[in-house]
This record gives structure tokens, sequence and C-alpha cells, in this order.
């Protein structure tokens, strides 16, 4: 007896079956691989060896650089498997006609997007997860239960919005070849000015100001705050969370109005 | 692996026109046009594909082929006139009707990250009532590749995999976009041999192709587009039917012989190459060797090299695309 498929078991299977593949693609890819999980480990291990031991404020609370970094580097962990993922490969995907043999077939569109940012949520929380075990384990950065549980939601949240914005981006390049200089050019700068590699007490206002215009610093300072705070009131951070929220917003409607299906120079009345 | 020859699927051919002759219609176009701001790719074309049939849409780059398949597979939509697939447009064609059409992309690559069997299974899942992932790899032949990683099949091999991928919803229609297009000859007969057998599973294919032999030996009906305008129609018995129906009669005449010297009938009409050689095209072949080797004998001369050729439905179309193709003179 051959088992009923997917489609025939109702959306909630088939956004199930999607998920499922699309993990499996994502932990086989070398490149999502080696940028999701392998890099942000190397950056943890280096900024917390080599200035772990200082000292640094976060929301008045005199903490270790380790307790800073953590949090920090889950924030750029998330943003590279959700924004940078997401436009590498969706790129890739469209360019090389997959995205548009896909939309041949009678799956709903909405639901492989679903599935791709579910995917993303999938594979944020294995991540996520693996650097909180590092951090405690080899640093000794412990975090209050209410902590995680508003780590978890706040992780959640910009995976989604992330997500949203990698499919906004991806609309608007042409070639897999220009999606990883895209990517590279607009997360490096905002490691810096957005509280992931360097304290944003340390920065002018400046900066601060400009850091605080794009979703990774709402990220890293929702974490931040987070981590230091063990009531579920004091962790959570409203208007980091909105901040969010309304950049996944305003890229999902971009996303609506420019994203396509088939390749590039395939366009021409699309 | 498909058992039967190509041979064999070829000569099944012969029964089936009666059969989608009966079929009703699968694939109805209507004065279909399409432009690109000022250019027009499509000229109000007409087309209709019957169930059970392969059915070869021809023409060569930039004819409009693929654009008129795009309008068919829901694609595109199309600037005028009328255009009805499995009783719907395609362009506003829910996800039931997808269920019942296949597609074969001109390009596309295989899933990243996948194996061949799991390709399948994942495009199984999009189905409400799909074919056995088993039976559609030993169907295609890629039963030894199920475990090996899509991305590094061959080239014969992906476009085996993307047909499975377009079988495995089990549907009625099948699109082909240029299925053949950059392979090698024993892949391409590996791919015809398929194709044929999609016959027997009695799908309804909708074939493009720039190359005529393809579509000489599995199409049922074949249609020719150039330049955004179906310039020929018909079976392959019968396609340019007028075209092929002249001859051209060639020979070398004896040295010292002017053109003028051959029997009336037959100088009026004939031409001399540089080389000396006389073409005359011939439309009543047994009265113009008849006249010519009476002319020779009672001359006591010989015709070297007395050729005569029929044009081959190759030709034929490259006539046909050509004339019509206004950025060649």
């Amino acid at each position: 007896m051959v088992r009923p498929s997917a489609a025939s078991r109702g959306p909630v299977a088939l956004l199930a079956h999607q998920v499922r593949f699309d993990v499996l693609a994502s932990l086989r890819n070398p490149r999502a691989r080696f940028f999701t999980f392998f890099f942000p480990i190397v950056l943890l291990v280096i900024f917390t060896g080599v200035f772990g031991h200082g000292n640094t404020t976060i929301d008045g609370v005199h903490v270790k650089l380790s307790r800073f970094y953590v949090p920090g580097i889950l924030a750029l962990s998330t943003v590279v498997a959700s924004y940078a993922n997401l436009v590498i490969s969706i790129a890739t995907l469209r360019e090389s006609g997959v995205l548009k043999r896909r939309r041949a077939t009678p799956v709903a569109p909405a639901l492989l997007i679903a599935g791709q940012a579910i995917a993303t949520v999938v594979i944020v929380a294995i991540m996520g997860t693996l650097l909180l075990v590092i951090g405690k384990l080899a640093y000794g950065v412990g975090m209050a239960p209410a902590a995680l549980a508003t780590i978890a939601c706040t992780t959640v949240v910009a995976t989604l919005a992330f997500s949203c914005v990698g499919y906004a981006v991806s609309g608007l390049i042409g070639s897999p070849d220009a999606a990883q200089p895209i990517v590279q050019a607009t997360t490096l700068p905002l490691w810096f000015i957005s509280g992931v590699f360097i304290p944003t007490t340390n920065l002018s206002s400046s900066l601060r100001t400009v850091g605080s215009l794009f979703p990774v610093e709402h990220l890293s300072s929702a974490l931040q705050l987070a981590s230091v705070h063990s009531s579920f009131s004091g962790a959570i951070s409203a208007s980091d969370l909105l901040a969010l929220a309304a950049w996944g917003f305003a890229a999902a409607a971009f996303a609506a109005w420019r994203f396509s299906w088939l390749p590039s120079t395939q366009r021409a009345d699309a | 692996m498909l058992t039967n020859s190509l041979e064999a699927a070829v000569a099944q051919r012969q029964v089936a026109p009666d059969r989608a002759q009966a079929g009703e219609q699968v694939v109805s176009v209507r004065s279909l046009r399409k432009r690109y701001g000022n250019h027009e790719a499509v000229r109000g074309i007409e087309l209709e594909v019957r169930r059970g049939e392969i059915f070869a849409f021809l023409g060569p780059n930039g004819a409009g082929k693929t654009t008129t398949v795009e309008i068919l597979e829901g694609f595109r939509h199309a600037s005028d006139g009328s255009v009805e697939v499995l009783g719907a447009d395609p362009w506003h064609a829910r996800s039931s009707w997808r269920e019942r059409i296949g597609i074969v992309l001109q390009e596309s690559e295989a899933e990243p990250g996948l194996t061949v069997r799991e390709c399948l299974q994942l495009y199984a899942g999009y189905y409400r009532a799909p074919r056995e992932v088993r039976e559609t790899l030993a169907l295609v032949g890629l039963e030894e590749q199920a475990e090996q990683r899509a991305s590094a099949l061959s080239g014969g091999q992906r476009r085996r995999l993307d047909v499975a991928l377009a079988l495995i919803g089990d549907p009625e229609l099948i699109f082909l976009d240029e299925p053949t297009t950059g392979f090698d000859p024993s892949a391409r007969r590996a791919a015809w041999e398929l194709i044929a057998g999609l016959r027997e599973l009695g799908k309804t294919v909708f074939l493009t192709t720039h190359y005529m032999e393809e579509a000489e030996l599995l199409a049922d009906r074949i249609a020719i587009i150039a330049n955004g305008e179906i310039v020929a129609e018909g079976t392959p018995q019968t396609l340019g039917g007028r075209q092929l129906a002249g001859a051209q009669i060639t020979f070398a005449p004896p040295r010292g012989t002017a053109l003028a010297e051959l029997p009336a009938t037959i100088a009026a009409r004939a031409e001399q190459e540089p080389s000396g050689r006389v073409l005359l095209p011939s439309v009543t072949v047994a009265a113009d060797l008849h006249a010519l080797s009476g002319w020779a004998l009672d001359r006591g001369l010989e015709l070297d090299e007395l050729e005569v050729r029929r044009p081959t439905l190759e030709d034929v179309y490259l006539e046909l695309t050509t004339t019509n193709d206004p950025t060649r003179s």
C-alpha cells in the first residue's frame, strides 16, 4: 500500500513535507554549512579569545565581553542563515530554473515560500542552540530560563523578518554571481555598527544612529538585553521586536511586488 | 528503461493518427498574438492538439516557439486571441489544472543537495495522486542513479530526471521544450525512445524542437513556426506537400554542348552552374528523363553525373523557415 501523498493529506502535511526537504538541502549545501555553522563559531572563539576578558555595560549591567559576544554572534548567525543564505540560494534557484519548475507544479507559491521560511527557523534553532551551549560550556555564559524564552521568541521573529528581507533583495539581483558580493556589502559594515563585533557604547553617536536604522542592531540589542536579565518582562524588548517586524512587513510587501519565479532573462513581461 | 525499441514505437505511430483524429482537443489556440513592446513575437497563430498524440512544434531560435509554449504553460499571458489547454485558460488556471500537466523546461537544473530519489519524492508530494517513485525511476532508466546527487548526473541523465519530474504527477499532457538540444547522437536517441514511450502511457505530448529529424521521427502532427507565424502544418507524411512534389535533375552535359542544344522543353527550364553542371527543376521526372536520355542516345552521348534528387523534410523546413525570415535575405 502506497502512502498517500503530502498534498492529499492537506496543506499542513504539504508544508511539513516542503520544510523537511528544504532543511535537508540546506544542511547539505557546503556554502550554507560553512557560513551558517562554522563561520559564527570561529568568530565567537576569536572574539571571546581576544576580547573576552574585557568588560562592557549592557542595559546598565556591568558584564564581561564574553556575555556580549554570545548573543552578538547569535544575531550574526541568525542574519547569515536567513538573509544571506536566502538571497544567494533564491537567486541561484531562480536563475537555474528550479523555482520555475516548482511553480509549474500544483503547489501553492505561498506554501513554497512559507516552507523555506520555516526551514530557516529550524536551521537557526539548531545553530542558536549550538552557540548557546558553546557559550555556556566554554565561556561560562549561562542564561536564565526566562532569558532563553525571550531569545527563542526574538530569533524566530528576526528569522522571519530577515527571510522577508532576503526574498526582497533576491528580487533585485540579476545573477547568482552578484548575490555573494551584495550580501557581503550589505552585512559586513552592519556587524561593526550594530553591536555584533563592537559594543555600540563604544561607537560615536552618529554611527549609533545609523546602526539603529537597520534591523541587525535591533536583533543584537534585543538578544544582549535578554542575556543580562532573568525575568521575561525585563528581558523582552518590545521596541526592537516591533522594529524587526516592521522591516519584515515592509520587505514582504516589496517582495510581493517585485518577486519573480522566472529567470531574469525570461522576464520580458513579468 | 523503456523496453520498446525506437523503431517499434515509431511503427506504432502509424495507427495513432486515427485514434488522435477521434480524440478530444487538449490544446486549442485561436488567433494568438504576443507582443513585447513594439516587437510582435507571435502573430496570430492557430494550433490544435488532440488527446493521445505527439505534436511537434518546430521552428528556428527566436521564431516564437518558446513564447507560445510558455503561454500554453501559464507562465505568460497572451496579448490577444484565445488559448485553451485542458479546457482552461492557462493564465487563470488553478492548482487542479497543474495536477494534469507536466512540464520539462528548456533550462532547469536539478534540486540542489537532493538525490535523484529525493527529487522525485519532493515533487511527488506536490500532487494529490502521484505515480510511484520507484516505477517512475524505472520508466526513465535512472534506477541505478537513484541514490546519486541529482547535480552529479550527466546531461542526458539530468534530462531523464526532468522528464521523471514532469511525469511524477501522472499528467495527461506533457510539454517538452527542446528536450534534446545540446545532446550527442546517442543521448539524443535515448531521449527519443523515452519520448516515443510516453505515447504508450497514453499521454499527450507537446514537443518543441528545432530539429526536423526529431519531429519527423516522433510526431503524429507537426506545425512549423517562423517569424511568429505558422508556415506549415501536417503529418510527417503530408507536411510541405507542394515543396516535396518537385524534384531536381542534375547532370554534366557532354563536353562542348551548349545549353541551347538540349531539347527545347528542357533548355527552357534548365540552368547551368559555373561548374558546368546543369540543374533542371522537374515535376514530371519520367518525361524529362525520357526526353533527356532520348536526346543523348540519338547523338551517341553520355550524361555524366546524372542524378535525380527529391527534397527531404529537412530541406522543406529550411526553405520554409528561411524564406519567411525577414532578417535573412
